[in-house]
């Protein structure tokens, strides 16, 4: 497949290399010519030394022929403004923009870029997952939508606990989608009684992380 | 008319001084830098001394500044910093997000100027507006600037009377 990486610093420069190993074709975009340079002199003739927020810049990259476009600078105007300008002008098929501040993921949705990445969240879900938070565990955001997989697991003394899967005070929007239950996959009805130790598979809203957690643990 | 103004350099400042003066309610936001050189600075210091509106120092792509700003009962928001993308980043969300009717983008690059235009946001450039009028004036047509430079000129007559801000 053929990718643009929009800026290449830490991130950027690290996301090219992966992806010329994983065997795709890419161009990295990068306005700073000290900063270009050290890319081809790693990496190759992939590196365009322009502002990849100039759509001529997107053109030359070849824009209208890429598989995705990826915005990693550390500005998020930038990498709005470059997802846009790929999205409506070159009609890039899938833009990906990375978010510095995680309170605009949110605002880029708004502004028709679904797909982001922020690394505090990231780094937040990593560190939850390792954290004994009574086992409420956010795994990740799914690409595309606002919504979120969470993993729980029933302790005792929760609302959940003992109570049916139909009888959990869900926000609108969230699903049980699985369980399990020592050891084994169990398919949840919503007359399914949940046990102390089972672990539920949630499909949610990311805007009511904070409510499903409620509906689980009080 | 409630009117909030993103970047507060020159035209920022100006603009918000006209509007001020003409009984519209207008705050602006300006970026607060973290360079030394920047800080001991005025931030609004391209304001008129006699301005009325209110000030704010923030990053005008922030929702919260922009709520503090008094974004979602505005008329108009104009986004008016030295940055493109900011600029449009700003312009989208008051027209998207607050819902403001009337929002313009100051945008130097006629390439994507044009193409936000294309997406509903008013844009402006100040590369195709003012080399335009160059070209206009060189050329000696009158027309396309006739009316411009005569109130510019009167507002720089305005200005020139104005006693230099404190500090």
């Amino acid at each position: 497949m053929y990718f643009i990486v929009a800026g290449a610093g830490e991130v950027g420069f690290h996301l090219a290399q992966a992806l010329l190993e994983a065997g795709h074709e890419v161009t990295v975009i990068e306005a700073d010519r000290r900063r270009a340079s050290f890319v081809q002199e790693k990496l190759g003739s992939i590196v365009l030394n322009e502002a990849a927020d100039e759509g001529r810049a997107q053109m030359e990259a070849g824009c209208s022929r890429a598989d995705a476009l990826v915005a990693v600078t550390g500005d998020d105007a930038k990498n709005l403004v470059i997802c846009q300008l790929a999205k409506h002008h070159c009609h890039t098929p899938r833009v990906i923009a990375r978010v510095n501040n995680p309170k605009n993921e949110i605002v880029f949705k708004t502004l028709g870029i679904d797909e982001t990445i922020s690394s505090t969240r990231v780094l937040m879900s990593v560190i939850e997952q390792e954290l004994p938070t009574g086992g409420f565990l956010p795994l990740m955001p799914l690409t595309g939508s606002q919504l979120e997989l969470i993993e729980a697991e029933i302790a005792p003394g929760t609302p959940a606990a003992g109570r049916t899967v139909g009888g959990l005070k869900l926000p609108s929007g969230a699903v049980v989608g699985g369980l399990v239950r020592r050891g084994k996959v169990v398919h949840p009805h919503d007359e399914t009684k949940l046990e102390v130790g089972d672990r539920v598979i949630v499909f949610a809203p990311t805007a009511t992380e904070g409510e499903v957690r409620k509906a689980l643990f009080g | 008319m409630n009117v909030v103004i993103v970047g507060c350099g020159r035209v920022g400042g100006f603009l918000a001084g006209l509007l001020d003066t003409e009984g519209h309610h207008v705050s602006v936001v300006d970026i607060a830098s973290t360079s030394p050189a920047r800080a001991e600075r005025a931030w609004f210091q391209h304001l008129p001394s006699t301005f009325k509106g209110e000030t704010i120092l923030g990053d005008g792509t922030d929702l919260e500044i922009l709520r503090q700003a008094g974004v979602e009962k505005a008329d108009a928001l104009l986004a008016l910093t030295e940055g493109d993308n900011r600029n449009l980043m700003a312009a989208q969300i008051a027209q998207k997000i607050f819902g403001v009717r009337r929002v313009v983008a100051k945008v130097n690059d006629p390439v994507r100027a044009q193409i936000y235009r294309r997406q509903g946001i008013d844009t402006f450039s100040r590369t195709t507006i003012l080399g335009t009028l160059l070209f206009a004036m060189l050329m000696e047509d009158r027309e396309v600037g006739e009316v411009l430079i005569k109130k510019s000129l009167e507002h720089e007559k305005e200005l020139a009377h104005e006693p230099a801000p404190a500090g």
